[in-house]
């Protein structure tokens, strides 16, 4: 049982490092992603994952599947679409959702047209879907230190980033951090999942970050536990989802991602707060 | 005093949406320690004058000039507060941020602190709420959570639009003891207000808007049966067809 649990990390050094890869999204994604469900922005986490492909595509084109090159183009292509976006929400009668969907949709096309002018189907899936199985030391590198800088991010600008999704109007009152909080967080998020397309692809990305989070809404009633439930859920899939790869001969990303669904299917029946079960099952009242 | 007590100077102000304007030209002045309420029918600009003094509406034309305040010294609690209410947050740490101007981004919550909070939160009646979601309030709790918060704020300024709306007259009244005492320590407190009768009881001085300002000063010489007439008659209805203002200037956003 336990051979069967740490056999294949100990065995294959693909494996150690796929986990290595995926323990660093979760702690540092899966906070993100926390933050994006409760300020509403599940979708827009999706949109920017979307649109970190052309700049990613571009990056390939100069360099090849060069990791510095892609990264670059990603962050890059992924804050224009988020910053433009923003813009055009604010200056224009488009609501947030519709501007997204329309920049998103643009780079995703534009993103699928460049890498296949140039590379084979096969650059195409790498891109879209990821290799977690196949990261280099760059890589690691690069998601372990996305992760630290976001930790220590989040941890200056929790209370603002609490008080903007809370009351945002009255963080804008007391307060002038309340753009900052609103940019660094938006930076974080396409650090993030630039850091997660590496190894999840940027279909998938968006997936570590929310599925989790969503599942651990199930679980927890303040900020505080719902970051760590959501970090623990994303920790568990990832192993979860690694071994079954392993040991079904199943591509590796999804397996990750089905898992996480699998956590969130759970929570959403038989969570502690407001799930299925607690809606339909509440148990007999109270006195007082 | 060498300096002089906070208040607002409004001089010829304009406030709008799309070029429409919802407060047009006024001049008027919130002297420091007057209870004031502003008065009028609905679409008179009331919530948009507030939004303007706060800074989320830029005057289309005009100055509000805050003189011996800062703008984020000033205490708002708009109407129907932008709250997230399914945040997973307790009441107490909800609370707990009108000390932001001691805490910022950054400090924790001392133990004197704490006392601060748990003291506000009795002083709305809200003890032993501390440790629920901020969800699980009732409108009117929620109101008085709000109110620990402004609290906290100890702000010489504060802007309530419309306090009391559906909250029962219990709570209401509990509130207007509040607004009664932080006009007993000389603070300014303007408040949109649609019951008049609590008006003229309660606050020294009255604004009465209908877009245009019919009239302004103590609550006695305000509230008269001939201005209340002229801010119905005043108040006509928005025009897609309006012609620019005789009296406007300028026109880009841009400055």
């Amino acid at each position: 049982m336990l051979d069967g649990l740490f056999g294949p990390f100990i065995e294959f050094g693909f494996m150690r490092r796929a986990l290595v890869g995926c323990l660093a999204l979760s702690v540092g994604a899966t906070p993100v992603g926390v933050f994006l469900m409760l300020r509403r922005m599940s979708l827009t986490g999706d949109a920017m994952a979307h649109a970190i492909l052309p700049g990613a595509a571009i990056g390939y084109l100069v360099a090849g599947l060069s990791l510095g090159a892609m990264t670059v183009g990603g962050i890059i292509a992924g804050l224009t679409v988020a910053l433009l976006s923003g813009f055009v929400t604010r200056a224009t009668i488009l609501r947030e959702d519709a501007s997204l969907a329309a920049f998103y949709l643009v780079s995703l096309a534009l993103g699928v047209l460049i890498v296949s002018t140039r590379g084979s189907n096969v650059d195409l899936l790498h891109v879209l879907f990821g290799t977690v199985l196949a990261l280099d030391n760059a890589a690691l590198y690069l998601m372990a230190g996305i992760a630290t800088v976001t930790l220590g991010a989040l941890a200056l600008l929790f209370r603002p980033l609490v008080m903007e999704c809370l009351d945002p109007a009255f963080l804008r009152s007391v307060s002038r951090t309340s753009s900052l909080a609103h940019y660094a967080f938006l930076t974080l998020a396409v650090l993030n999942l630039v850091g997660g397309f590496h190894a999840l692809g940027t279909l998938m990305a968006v997936g570590i970050m929310i599925l989790p989070a969503a599942a651990a809404r199930f679980w927890a009633r303040e900020i505080f536990g719902l970051l760590v439930a959501a970090v623990l859920i994303a920790v568990l899939s990832s192993v979860a989802g690694l071994l079954l790869s392993y040991y079904y001969n199943l591509p590796s990303g999804p397996a990750i991602i089905l898992t996480a669904g699998i956590f969130y299917g759970l929570s959403l029946i038989v969570g502690r707060e407001g799930s299925l079960l607690a809606h339909y099952w509440p148990g007999r009242h109270l006195e007082a | 005093m060498a300096f002089t007590k906070p208040h607002i100077v409004f001089d010829n102000v304009t406030l709008g949406y799309e070029r429409h304007p919802a407060v047009h030209h006024l001049d008027a002045v919130l002297a420091p320690g007057t209870l004031t309420a502003v008065v009028g029918p609905n679409g008179a600009g009331k919530s948009t004058l507030l939004k303007g003094i706060i800074g989320t509406l830029r005057p289309l034309e005009g100055r509000i000039a805050l003189k011996g305040i800062a703008r984020d010294q000033i205490a708002y609690l708009p109407q129907q507060a932008e709250m997230d209410r399914s945040f997973p947050v307790s009441v107490f740490d909800m609370v707990a941020m009108g000390l932001w101007r001691h805490i910022g981004p950054f400090r924790g919550l001392s133990r004197q602190y704490e006392d601060r909070v748990h003291e506000a939160m009795a002083a709305v009646g809200l003890t032993g709420f501390e440790h629920r979601a901020v969800g699980s309030l009732s409108g009117g709790q929620m109101q008085r959570a709000l109110f620990a918060r402004l609290l906290l704020q100890d702000a010489p300024i504060i802007l309530l639009d419309e306090p009391f709306n559906a909250i029962d007259t219990r709570t209401a009244s509990d509130l207007l003891a509040l607004i009664k005492r932080w006009h007993g320590e000389e603070r300014t407190v303007v408040a949109v207000l649609h019951d008049l009768d609590q008006v003229r009881e309660h606050f020294t001085d009255t604004l009465l808007l209908a877009r245009e300002l019919v009239a302004a000063g103590p609550t006695a010489e305000v509230m008269t049966a001939d201005n209340l007439f002229r801010a119905r008659q005043l108040c006509e209805a928005f025009d897609e067809q309006a012609a620019i203002c005789a009296r406007a200037t300028g026109g880009w956003r841009l400055r």
